[in-house]
């Protein structure tokens, strides 16, 4: 049943600090972050951690664990063998505060920059009418937990802090794709997604998919296929062309 | 001191290594490398040789050197005509194709992860630090020309229509219909690279990815949904097809060169 | 003495739950300064755990339903003791609440004729619950969310500030409201990231901080439901109701040990999932009461039916009200025919092909194979009750969410009266909606009606700084862990699904002895991200709301709802009509008895005198006679 493991945490406030080790009991069936408020309760009363929900559906307990970004909540302890030293650190890409809670600051400066989903104008509240399959794609999107584990393992930011200004990462890069995808949203994302947003800046190394805890695919279906509608406004001398020529609507009314 | 107001100050946890994995994270990029870096030498040494790339009378001809139109090419295998002089020694006979064959894969939304990572290291795994001080991505010139792929695929559209031909064709012989172990591969190989083809991102895109109302266009939306579980498979129909194509070609070659009889079915 | 972050604002709205955000939004629509302070990050509250849906009556599946019948449906879920008014606005408004939130970019589950799709649920007549697969709760933060940041662009634009009328405090405690007189003056509080303090002044307080489930041991709910709500409203002099009774659910997690109380939503038993104990059986069956009796299938063949076709069978008994059902699991259990981790099984792997489950149940078929390492679709799960929600909380006004005390509102799971004694399921989302708006709106109509600001005096203040930083001074002191653990096995032992008078008595004391113990923890350790020492302040709010939950369980002496006493099984007519009113009184909580006041006369004929029977007393049925005699 229950046995001793071997814990390195990383301690400190700020940027400094230090890995901690501490041996913790640990019982069946439990998960990284039942381990680290055991430490809590009985060895370090001031660690700190964010969690919330313990269940994968809150993304509040983003952390680092044996170099891996992962929730705490849903990382098993038996996943690992009884004698590994389970090392637990903050996420890198985002200044620490302390201990394992780092300032996430970044990922709400981001969201305030995507423009807000757009209705068209006169559609009253009761009067939307979508079909399941065009509602499918974006649906996808919004099970998002915001954990920010993306974020934080998608190299553009997380080993290069200055393109921070210019990128904004898998998940509002995702949401930018949510919402374009829907099927009332009428404003128009592709330039801002390429420019503001630098979507031009992914090169679809799929991290992010990776560590993705709802297991979006966050690369393939939504990242690919922005890159594709940012293609078709802006690569593509033939719908360019079409255009001009059919004076054709934005995509959004198709 | 616990009434003091503290301070905190921002930066990053200070965390010397480029990375805390244990695991063996550079088993991947390593392995892509090797085959990538295999698959090309390969590539490079069969085309530069203009040799065993045709078998005359079972009509096979390796995709690596198709279509083959100029007039060093083998009388048989240039059944789309001669449209181009003697090609000096090193030159590929299918140099006309090739180069979209290369761009497809190249700004092929899989390969790019591949070599990414495994080429450039950009990043060698997740969660590893690259080594890189700089990074622009795909943002500017040369990079940026991978927003190029749909072009590409178009282009691969046309030389999969090609290598159905030769495939077809080469059932074709002098005493009518013929059937050896080259047929199957030379079909098998097609197939695969259709699926390859079809499963490109830039594909599921244009079928109906950048519509918004499914519900208006049911057989667009049928077709994405299709090519979409093809999608799903896009990296494991970049890796088989570059081995049918080795494959296919190898076969020819051993052939050619006589040194290994074709299994005859039929004719 | 150190310098405290000062802020002005018409509006504090304290929670960034679904309430919370809800009210905030309306607040500032109305032209007036919100600040939204809440304690984890913006986005990650409580309410993303709700997963059934958010129940309104809308009829897209089935057009017989309106509000009326809503209104029936949470009455007789809440076994009559709802605030009946309440129930009427909430059946009433919730439609329009769902289809704005459809506005402001949520996406639901659709209809074949593209609106919005509508589920299934305990105690609900029709199908009702809009829904996104299982995660009704996070599409409704995260448009709530969402909308908040869209005000803030607006804001942007116009006035070149996003913060200009709505700022969010995140990861920001607030530890006790601040009075002018009798009326509320401002908030105090402290940042969790630096450990500073935070005043802010501001005329109206709307409280939205959602329930106190950490007072027990097997809960559904997380860290931040202490109960800090309940508790800041009694400490400012506010009445809380109905705080005996809280809702187990029946169906939470019970193995591993480390996801125990964790919510298996009832939309699995919605979607064909059966109860069964270890002898196979599905014992539900047997537990249908009396009340319930014509509305529920008594064979298994009926129950199956259903499924498919509602109109001509009635409902499978695994989907009777919560409190019933958690009952049963209870009494499985404890007569020896439950799991080997002390549960029952809880199945749909032998009901539906596995891709039929994985796409209905999504999230719960994560969650089992994540956290479990059960996979649904091949295995029946082990469930067992969980503490999950209060009915109880802040008195309110039914419009405007003001409690007695100017200036004060509450929305949400932390006002009472609106459930009654038993919360239907999809009634929280769509309560969280309905009263999160009014409460917005009431506290902007308050801030209107002033003449002056209030001012809250600076000695309360520096008391209030004080009190917080007490377990930081004190040298080895108590462990908070250890008290808060104490206390959540007391709750979970003594004041738990199934209540006695001498067990409650015995939890009385317990409680007085852990405030003793709590006064006196030590918190090692600094200022900054400290969890410990926010876990020695959040204590007192626990255990003041315990002693509440206590102390009205000890004196309703009859069953009902979410308040089940082993020695008074029986429903009083008498005791329907009363309401226990906690107050406090310098550190003690004291109860009075309150008339429930009746039901309106075009509420009350709406339903059938065979009903009422079982609720009124005497003089209630004479009265509801003479009415229907003046009708006809």
């Amino acid at each position: 049943m229950g046995y001793k493991a071997k814990f390195r945490v990383w301690r400190g406030e700020g940027g400094d600090g230090r890995l901690e080790d501490f041996t913790v009991e640990v019982n069946e069936g439990e998960v990284v972050l039942d381990v680290l408020h055991r430490l809590q309760a009985t060895q370090t009363p001031d660690l700190a951690v964010r969690w919330n929900c313990k269940a994968g559906k809150c993304g509040s307990c983003s952390m680092e664990i044996n170099g891996k970004p992962r929730l705490g909540c849903m990382t098993r302890m038996s996943t690992f063998t009884e004698d590994e030293t389970v090392t637990v650190t903050p996420l890198r890409t985002f200044p620490v505060i302390k201990d394992l809670v780092t300032d996430v600051s970044f990922n709400y400066q981001k969201a305030r920059e995507v423009p807000s989903f757009t209705p068209p104008a006169g559609v009253k509240p009761g009067e939307y009418r979508m079909k399941q399959v065009d509602v499918e794609r974006s649906q996808e999107f919004r099970k998002c937990i915001e954990c920010f584990l993306c974020n934080n393992v998608c190299h553009v930011i997380r080993d290069h802090e200055e393109n921070k200004p210019n990128f904004s990462g898998p998940r509002f890069l995702m949401r930018i794709a949510e919402l374009d995808m829907h099927p009332y949203d009428v404003a128009d994302r592709k330039q801002a997604a390429q420019d503001q947003h630098g979507l031009g800046y992914c090169n679809i190394t799929k991290c992010c998919t990776e560590v993705c805890p709802e297991h979006i695919k966050i690369t393939d279906n939504a990242l690919i296929p922005l890159k594709e509608r940012v293609v078709d406004r802006r690569y593509d001398p033939l719908v360019w062309l079409g255009d001009k020529i059919f004076r054709r609507r934005s995509e959004k009314t198709s | 001191m616990a009434a003091t107001t503290s301070e905190v100050r921002k930066q990053r946890a200070q965390i010397g290594v480029r990375t805390l994995r244990g695991d063996r994270w550079w088993l991947a990029p390593l392995g892509t490398f090797a085959g990538l870096t295999a698959w090309l030498l390969y590539a490079l040494i069969r085309t530069a040789t203009q040799s065993n790339y045709w078998v005359d009378g079972y009509n096979y001809l390796s995709p690596f050197s198709s279509p083959c139109v100029s007039a060093s090419c083998a009388e048989g295998a240039r059944h789309f005509g001669t449209w181009l002089p003697e090609f000096p020694p090193l030159i590929p006979l299918g140099i006309l194709v090739l180069p979209f064959l290369l761009g497809f894969r190249l700004t092929c939304y899989y390969y790019r992860k591949a070599y990414y990572r495994s080429f450039w290291l950009s990043p060698p795994a997740c969660a590893v630090a690259e080594p890189h001080s700089k990074y622009t991505g795909e943002t500017r010139f040369p990079l940026i020309a991978q927003n190029l792929h749909r072009y590409f695929f178009y282009a691969a559209l046309v030389v999969s229509l090609i290598n159905t031909y030769d495939a077809v064709y080469a059932f074709f012989g002098k005493n009518g219909f013929q059937m050896g172990l080259g047929n199957l591969i030379l079909l098998g190989n097609v197939i695969m690279l259709w699926a390859y083809t079809l499963s490109c991102h830039s594909c599921r895109h244009i079928t109906a990815g950048r519509l918004n109302h499914f519900s208006r266009h049911p057989l667009r939306y049928r077709m994405w949904t299709w090519i979409s579980k093809l999608n799903a498979k896009h990296m494991q129909l970049a890796w088989i097809t570059l081995g049918t194509l080795a494959l296919t070609d190898a076969y020819i070659g051993l052939v050619a060169a006589d040194v290994l009889p074709d299994l005859r079915f039929f004719n | 003495m150190t310098e405290i972050e000062r802020h002005s604002y018409d509006v504090v709205v304290i929670g960034a739950g679904g309430a919370g955000l809800r009210a905030a939004i309306e607040a500032r629509q109305q032209g007036k300064r919100t600040a939204v302070v809440c304690k984890s990050l913006f986005g990650k509250a409580h309410t993303v755990m709700a997963e059934g849906g958010a129940a309104a009556a809308m009829g897209n599946v089935n057009p017989s339903d309106n509000w009326q019948v809503h209104f029936r449906d949470t009455m007789r879920g809440g076994k009559f003791l709802n605030n009946w008014r309440m129930a009427e606005l909430h059946a009433q408004e919730a439609p329009d609440r769902v289809w704005e939130l459809e506005a402001w970019g949520a996406l639901f589950d659709r209809t074949k004729d593209g609106k919005i799709s509508q589920r299934n649920f305990g105690g609900h007549e029709y199908p009702r619950l809009a829904h996104v697969g299982d995660r009704t709760g996070l599409e409704l933060i995260r448009t709530l969310q969402q909308r908040v940041v869209a005000l803030q662009q607006e804001d942007d634009k116009l006035h070149g500030d996003p913060e200009a009328y709505i700022k969010v405090f995140q990861e920001c405690t607030v530890t006790r409201l601040l009075k002018d007189g009798d009326a509320i003056a401002g908030a105090f509080g402290y940042w969790r990231e630096t450990g500073n303090f935070i005043c802010f002044e501001a005329p109206a307080v709307v409280l939205a901080t959602g329930g106190i489930g950490k007072s027990y041991v097997v809960t559904s709910n997380s860290w931040e439901y202490t109960g800090d709500g309940h508790a800041l409203a009694l400490m400012a002099g506010a009445g809380l109701i109905n705080m005996e009774f809280i809702q187990f659910h029946p169906t939470g997690m019970v193995w591993p040990p480390s996801v125990r109380g964790i919510l298996v939503t009832e939309s699995v038993r919605g979607d064909g999932g059966v109860l069964r104990n270890s002898e196979g059986k599905r014992f539900m069956f047997e537990y249908v009461p009396d009340v319930f009796k014509d509305k529920y299938a008594t064979t298994e063949e009926e129950a199956d039916r259903w499924y498919t076709d509602q109109a001509n069978n009635r409902r499978p008994p695994e989907l009777l009200p919560r409190d019933e059902v958690a009952r049963a699991i209870n009494s499985e259990v404890k007569a020896g025919r439950g799991t080997p981790h002390g549960g029952v099984y809880l199945d749909v792997s032998t009901r539906m092909p596995a891709e039929e489950i994985v796409r209905r149940l999504p999230s719960m078929h994560h969650q089992f194979k994540e956290l479990a390492d059960v996979d649904i679709t091949r295995e029946p799960m082990e469930v067992g009750p969980t503490c999950h929600y209060i009915m109880g909380g802040v008195e309110v006004d039914a419009d405007t969410g003001a409690a007695s005390v100017p200036g004060l509102f509450a929305a949400g799971e932390v006002s009472g009266g609106m459930h009654g004694s038993n919360r239907l399921g999809g009634n929280s989302l769509s309560d969280l909606l309905v009263f999160g708006r009014r409460a917005g709106a009431g506290a902007a109509a308050y801030v209107d009606g002033l003449t002056a600001r209030p001012k809250a005096p600076e000695e309360a203040v520096r008391q209030a700084e004080a009190e917080a930083l007490a377990p930081l001074e004190r040298e080895g002191g108590e462990n908070p862990y250890t008290v808060h653990h104490e206390l959540q096995q007391t709750m979970n032992d003594l004041v738990g699904i199934i209540r006695k008078a001498d067990e409650i008595s015995e939890a009385l004391g317990a409680i007085e002895k852990l405030k003793e113990r709590a006064g006196v923890t030590g918190a090692a350790g600094g200022r900054i991200y400290n969890p410990g020492w926010h876990l020695a302040i959040d204590l007192r709010n626990m255990l003041l709301v315990s002693e509440c939950v206590a102390k009205a369980a000890l004196l309703r002496e009859e069953s009902r709802g979410g308040h089940t006493r082993d020695d008074f099984p029986g429903m009083s007519p008498e005791w329907r009509r009363k309401l226990l009113v906690c107050r406090l009184d310098g550190s003690t909580v004291n109860i009075e008895e309150k008339v429930q006041p009746s039901m309106r006369d075009d509420l009350i004929t709406l339903f059938e005198r065979d009903e009422l029977k079982k609720y009124l007393t005497e003089a209630e049925l004479s009265e509801y006679d003479a009415l229907v005699e003046k009708e006809a």
